[in-house]
């Protein structure tokens, strides 16, 4: 623990800090291009060349906002509901492994913030935590729409982390580890996982995005039925903190599948190219964000495309749909572990 | 010496935050207050080199557990403040009750054999890879039974939960 451990890891965080934030502000314009893409039209194009500020003119509108808080609302947990959104948001990205190694002036420095032997249990424990910011908030509004979307939205997700738990406990199971890092390197040399685990990888795609509240999932704020879902009573930036950190959580849920599935920051021909070792990881690097940029453009694809499910389907699309899925998945793999792999 | 700075910081929060659970007046802030402290009880456990039981806890109680209970509280709408006041003879007895579970506990650790454990950061039972290997061999028959025992729970609340089909 030298101080230039500490100042790296400090470095480290800031930089991941800024660049969830970053990309969760450029993916709000890019899914408002995608939907104008996907309607024929053009989307916003007054701010800056191609909107490009378009995210700074939002949050300036956001900002300047009037504050609102309902009558009767629970101040202390009013406040509390967007602000534990955003941090549980943010918690998970400290676990993924965003490249390799850099080498600089002879010492090693991996370019992952925590590399715990639990990175797979850290992650179900913060999408697990992840529901509270929304049922607090909702129900701190004092508002029956809002109260009966962070019901919805509570129930939801912790229908769809069951069967998303099993799909990645298949990938512990060939693996042999809960690290992070362990399964990206793992899958090095072109063994994806999604080659052996195509159920899987289904599983907790749709898991995915029922767990970030993505469309055809987003019953937690169906505005034909709720107004606005578990934000009806909010505005200003408290609204901004509950939209941005959907995006950051789509941003880490890409990242996610990714990692898990895809090869993290593995491309075609990384050791044969006879690169240096930091070249390599740099292309690693951008190797993971091309992969995370397309599952961003998937999540909008499907937002764009599928109209929304109705409550009782998704609950039985939950259990009755994934879940069999998802268990039949864990027992078959374990079959050919046993059967080839001894 | 940071680690017994984290401690007393911990240990601190867990108590005022326990106490809280029963000193507040909406249910829902007992709730909340009741998932602070698993929170830093898991604190705890990760300061015992445990970060699997830490990870599992947080995941099981406040990830599963203290969300149904949020659920219910939210669902019935237990959000009337002194709805809860029970009659004095009510009182009488709970003070009675707590008393001897407090009378149990005190016995309990007057005769308990304080030993040192030595440098929590040195034992590595905690981790997962051995916690598992532990489980899965030496203690593997309790193991599978106690998932029985859960499966036949699991089934017996749907079966209670099941609509009457007459």
């Amino acid at each position: 623990m030298d101080i230039q451990f500490i100042l790296y890891k400090i470095i480290l965080i800031v930089a991941i800090l800024l660049l969830s934030l970053m990309v969760a502000m450029y993916s709000t314009l890019a899914e408002r291009k995608v939907a104008g893409f996907f309607q024929d039209r053009l989307g916003p194009n007054r701010a800056g060349i191609f909107g490009l500020l378009q995210p700074v003119a939002d949050g300036l509108k956001l900002f300047m906002k009037e504050e609102f808080m309902p009558a009767n609302a629970d101040k202390v947990l009013y406040i509390m509901g967007p602000s534990l959104t955003m941090l549980v948001a943010l918690l998970s990205s400290a676990v993924i492994p965003w490249g390799g190694t850099l080498i600089i002036a002879g010492r090693e420095f991996a370019l992952q913030v925590a590399d715990v032997n639990i990175g797979v249990l850290y992650v179900f424990a913060v999408v697990s935590i992840g529901v509270y910011g929304i049922m607090i908030g909702g129900w701190a509004s004092n508002n029956k729409y809002a109260l009966m979307g962070s019901v919805r939205a509570a129930s939801q997700m912790i229908s769809y982390e069951l069967a998303m738990s099993m799909s990645i406990v298949t990938i512990v199971m060939t693996t042999g580890s809960l690290s992070l890092n362990e399964i990206v390197t793992q899958q090095q040399g072109m063994h994806w996982n999604v080659f052996t685990q195509p159920i899987g990888f289904v599983v907790f795609l749709i898991c995915a995005f029922a767990e970030t509240n993505r469309a055809p999932f987003d019953l937690p704020e169906c505005d034909s039925e709720l107004i606005g879902g578990y934000h009806t009573e909010y505005s200003s930036m408290k609204l901004g903190f509950y939209l941005f950190s959907e995006y950051i959580n789509m941003f880490i849920s890409s990242a996610m599948i990714a990692s898990l599935y895809f090869g993290g920051y593995d491309f075609p021909f990384m050791h044969d190219m006879g690169l240096s070792h930091n070249m390599v990881t740099l292309m690693g690097t951008a190797a993971l964000f091309l992969k995370i940029t397309f599952f961003g453009f998937l999540f909008m694809w499907i937002r764009w495309t599928l109209p929304r499910f109705r409550y009782d389907q998704l609950m039985r699309f939950g259990w009755k749909g994934l879940m069999p899925w998802a268990i039949a998945n864990m027992v078959l793999t374990g079959f050919f572990y046993m059967l080839f792999k001894k | 010496m940071l680690s017994l700075y984290v401690f007393f910081f911990l240990s601190a929060v867990t108590l005022v935050s326990a106490v809280m659970v029963l000193l507040s007046k909406k249910p829902i802030h007992s709730v909340l207050y009741l998932t602070l402290t698993f929170f830093t009880l898991a604190g705890h456990y990760i300061m015992l080199n445990a970060q699997f039981l830490a990870v599992v806890h947080i995941i099981v109680y406040a990830g599963a557990i203290m969300v149904l209970f949020l659920f219910t509280v939210m669902l019935l709408n237990l959000n009337i403040e002194g709805e809860f006041q029970k009659s004095t003879v009510m009182k009488f007895v709970a003070a009675i009750a707590g008393g001897m579970i407090f009378l149990v506990l005190i016995g309990t650790l007057k005769s308990f054999d304080v030993t040192t454990v030595g440098d929590p950061s040195m034992t590595q039972i905690g981790l997962v890879k051995n916690l598992g290997k532990t489980l899965y061999s030496q203690y593997l028959m309790p193991f599978e039974l106690s998932s029985i025992l859960f499966l036949s729970a699991m089934v017996g609340a749907v079966m209670l939960g099941k609509k009457d089909k007459n």
